[in-house]
């Protein structure tokens, strides 16, 4: 009697859909005895995440606040895996976002609300999509591997902004802390219900319904995917690889950076050191749980905002530290992908005398 | 002494798709048993099955006597049963060194690279193979790529080889040598299966035959007790092979006029060398020559995928030598790649998604940015059927259709938008007799609306019977026009072997 693996021949969808659910299970499990050791019971840390993230009209404007940047982020960094391009520099191209959206709200002089919102809207677009743009020219002309270059840059331009906000950006009236002089009132999103949550959000949704009309009904999308199911084939068909390697990326990266604008117009109202806490690494996870979608890409978004304004209150109750938040983060990506391996491959038992 | 394999009854479903229904047969020792069936007949199931990919639902396999149970190629490799498959499973990037070396085990970490070395060298040696060791696989030809894949097994020193349709893109000669391999393989008692549809090659190399039909095994036939005719009726049944005759409407307008054309490999070399060729309208012009001597190049250069570094290619009065594949498409010239799997399908997609690959941005298709969608699935629905693609329900992705059917949904896609040229390579290569006379007719039939065609194919009876006029070609040149009513394989071959046809006459 052995235990051995064999290929599935056909993919189950029942399968496809249940896998990330059963890993976020088994990764909630594996973090439960991270937190038994730090002398915390699981159970209730949980149900602490789930009534503090979800239980009041705060904590689901907070968990929107959060979801919000993840959602563009998200977004961004599916779009390019749909093509089989991997974007691992959301991150910078939210630094690069949000940098645009401030150099507009501070020296534009613009006065009309709207105009200075979209004047800040398109900046941080092009200095997202360009920042990804660079890798997008890179791989299409030269091959260089995106996910190198994407990763690399993102160190570029964490440290740029810091150094315009330790530098010549910094507030004169800041008492020499790192973050520029706040917005004015024209170059900030409309509030709610008196709590953070900011217009952004309805234009991250907005986005999320453009991109998946943009990938499921336009002829873009359609080239999309057929150049990241067989570039070879895509090529013989007449299309254009390099310009649309390009494309992607920038794209990608533009919508990463809406996310900078998004952060800085409607909630932080200044560029300051730490903008983003990671949201672009999250992204990665996001997009891969979403399974590239863009309506998937909300939900776990969605979940993800659950998770980031759950561990903050852990962090109150139990002075747990925040690493712990990414570690569960880790442990996700970890399961998933390991279900992603048993959707492709099945366990399979071999009784009675087999030979080899 | 036992047979070395014996199949029992294997049974093989795929999701609502009986591949293998009912299969048993039998392979002795120092045998080259040919399997022979139509596409879709099961083969490449049946030989998935044998070398540990696929799992029977029921029935058994014995090796040597002995009952196995196959979980993976690994499994399969250590009994001694090695393939050579249809689509070569190299890594195109390393050396060939280092493509054999993958296929060993038990190489130590540290090794001593000339023993190995001299070990290859010597079966290269052994079988007059043109190989360099430290050349990059995606360099060769697919002829000198399969001889990797057979080193590989030899080297192994399996003890039954399976070889899917091996003789497929070798040249006559090499073909001759490789049956000459085999005969040796088998005299030292080794085992072969053959897969392939080329009777003649049946005939002259296969101790016994089973024929495959609908996932049944039919039968199984000695030597001495099938020919030619009873093999193709056992294979395809009743039906008769529709005869036709070429299509005659040759206008004496040139639509395509190559003039003194160049083009260089990634080796620097010259794959064509001041080639010229005039298409006239109407015409369905055959193309031989051996394998490797730039055919491939011809058809790349003609349909944008490769740049020509010197001479001229006229369509219709206008120069069309440097335009990119879209240009090429609208210009009118269709392509049916040699590489179906590799460039002429995106695997994952649909059927419908993949007819309109070249047509995709066209009004048809499209609503303003949008996709039309209705549009795309009629279309779809209607090439299926028109075409009779086996395509199972609709939005199945093309990776889980046969060999064959991909072929069609290539070539319905190439003549739906009615082009004024259709290359085609080896349009015809692995497919049943049903199918490859369906691909026939269909060129045929654009003939008489005025599409002309290059038809580059290995077999040359397949372009005596089709084609108007044939040139042939050596080493990236036009060694001259033949008649195909008037002349003979003996011609032919000489002037594929470089003779002009001033000497051959």
């Amino acid at each position: 009697m052995k235990l051995v693996l064999e290929r599935r021949e056909m993919l189950s969808p029942m399968l496809r859909f249940s896998a990330p659910v059963a890993s976020i299970g088994v990764a909630l499990f594996v973090a439960g005895f991270f937190l038994l050791a730090s002398g915390v019971n699981p159970l209730l840390a949980y149900r602490e995440i789930i009534v503090e993230a979800l239980g009041s009209g705060y904590g689901l404007s907070e968990t929107l606040v959060k979801a919000t940047p993840l959602i563009f982020a998200g977004l961004g960094v599916s779009l390019a895996f749909r093509m089989q391009i991997w974007n691992i520099g959301a991150e910078g191209q939210i630094y690069m976002g949000a940098m645009g959206a401030t150099w507009v709200a501070l020296f534009s002089g613009i006065h009309n609300h709207w105009l200075m919102l979209l004047a800040m809207f398109v900046a941080a677009f092009l200095c997202g999509g360009l920042w990804a743009g660079v890798a997008g020219i890179l791989r299409a002309y030269w091959q260089v591997n995106e996910v190198i270059v994407t990763l690399l840059m993102n160190y570029i331009a964490i440290l740029g902004v810091d150094y315009l906000v330790y530098g010549p950006w910094k507030d004169p009236n800041g008492f020499n802390f790192p973050l520029t002089a706040q917005f004015s009132d024209a170059a900030r999103l409309t509030e709610y219900f008196n709590t953070r949550m900011h217009s952004g959000f309805f234009l991250a949704l907005f986005c999320a319904l453009v991109l998946y009309v943009f990938m499921e009904r336009t002829v873009w999308g359609y080239e999309i995917k057929v150049i990241g199911n067989n570039q070879n084939a895509a090529q013989y068909a007449g299309m254009n690889t390099r310009t649309a390697i390009f494309a992607v990326l920038f794209l990608s990266g533009a919508i990463a950076g809406i996310a900078g604008f998004s952060e800085v117009a409607g909630l932080q109202h200044r560029l300051q050191h730490g903008i983003s806490p990671g949201y672009g690494y999250t992204a990665i996870i996001i997009a891969w749980l979403a399974k590239r979608s863009a309506i998937g890409v909300v939900i776990v978004a969605f979940l993800m905002g659950v998770i980031l304004v759950g561990g903050d209150s852990l962090q109150i109750m139990w002075q747990l530290p925040v690493a712990f938040v990414y570690a569960f983060q880790g442990l996700i990506l970890f399961f998933l992908l390991a279900a992603d391996f048993f959707i492709i491959y099945r366990l399979k038992l071999i009784r009675g005398s087999s030979h080899v | 002494m036992t047979d070395i394999l014996q199949i029992n009854n294997i049974r093989k479903t795929f999701p609502g798709v009986v591949a293998l229904d009912d299969v048993s047969f039998t392979v002795g020792r120092g045998e080259i048993h040919t399997l022979l069936g139509e596409n879709g007949a099961g083969k490449s199931t049946l030989m998935n099955v044998l070398t540990g990919l696929y799992h029977p639902d029921c029935g058994n396999i014995t090796i040597a006597g002995e009952a196995v149970h196959f979980t993976s190629p690994r499994d399969s490799i250590r009994c001694g049963i090695g393939m050579v498959h249809q689509h070569f499973m190299l890594v195109p990037a390393h050396s060939v060194f280092e493509n054999i070396l993958l296929a060993l085990e038990k190489v130590p970490n540290f090794f001593n690279r000339k023993v190995y070395k001299e070990k290859i060298n010597q079966i290269i040696a052994e079988f007059d193979l043109d190989l360099d060791l430290d050349t990059p696989v995606w360099k060769l030809s697919i002829g000198a790529q399969q001889w990797i894949e057979l080193i590989k097994l030899l080297l192994r020193d399996c003890q039954l080889l399976i070889l899917d349709e091996p003789t497929a893109v070798l040249t006559p000669q090499e073909t001759e040598r490789l049956f000459s391999v085999l005969n040796r393989l088998k005299g030292q008692g080794k085992s072969i299966i053959f897969i392939s549809h080329k009777m003649r090659e049946v005939m002259e190399i296969s101790d016994s035959v089973t024929i495959l039909k609908k996932g049944r095994s039919v039968t199984t036939l000695e030597r001495g007790n099938f020919d030619e005719a009873k093999l193709a009726a056992l294979m395809i049944g009743n039906d008769k092979i529709p005869e036709w005759e070429k299509s005659g409407q040759v206008e004496d307008v040139d639509v395509l006029d190559i003039q003194s054309l160049s083009v260089q490999n990634d080796r620097g070399l010259a794959d064509l060398d001041d080639f010229n060729l005039q298409l006239k309208k109407g015409e369905i012009l055959g193309i031989a020559g051996v394998a490797g001597n730039g055919q491939k190049a011809l058809a790349e250069v003609l349909t944008g995928l490769k740049k020509a570094t010197h001479g001229k290619i006229m369509a219709g009065g206008e120069d069309i030598t440097n335009s990119d594949a879209k240009d090429s498409y609208i210009a009118g010239i269709s392509h049916v790649p040699e590489d179906r799997k590799a460039i002429g399908i995106a695997p994952d997609m649909s059927v419908a998604d993949n007819l309109i690959m070249k047509n995709f941005k066209g009004n048809a298709f499209t609503n303003w940015i949008f996709q039309n969608k209705a549009a795309i699935h009629q279309n779809g629905a209607a090439k299926v059927k028109q075409f009779d693609i086996k395509a199972g329900p609709a939005g199945t992705p093309v990776r889980y259709l046969s060999g064959g059917n991909i072929q069609k949904v290539i070539i319905a896609r190439e003549l739906s938008e009615q082009p004024n040229v259709l290359v085609a390579l080896y349009p015809t290569r692995g497919l049943d007799i049903g199918s490859a006379e369906y691909v026939h007719q269909v060129i045929v039939d654009g003939t008489k609306r005025g599409m002309s065609t290059i038809l580059i194919a290995e077999d040359l009876d397949e372009l005596l019977k089709l084609s108007d006029r044939i040139a042939v070609m050596f080493r990236g040149k036009l060694i001259g026009y033949v008649d195909p009513t008037n002349t003979t394989r003996e011609t032919i071959g000489l002037m594929m072997s470089g003779v002009t046809p001033e000497v051959v006459a």
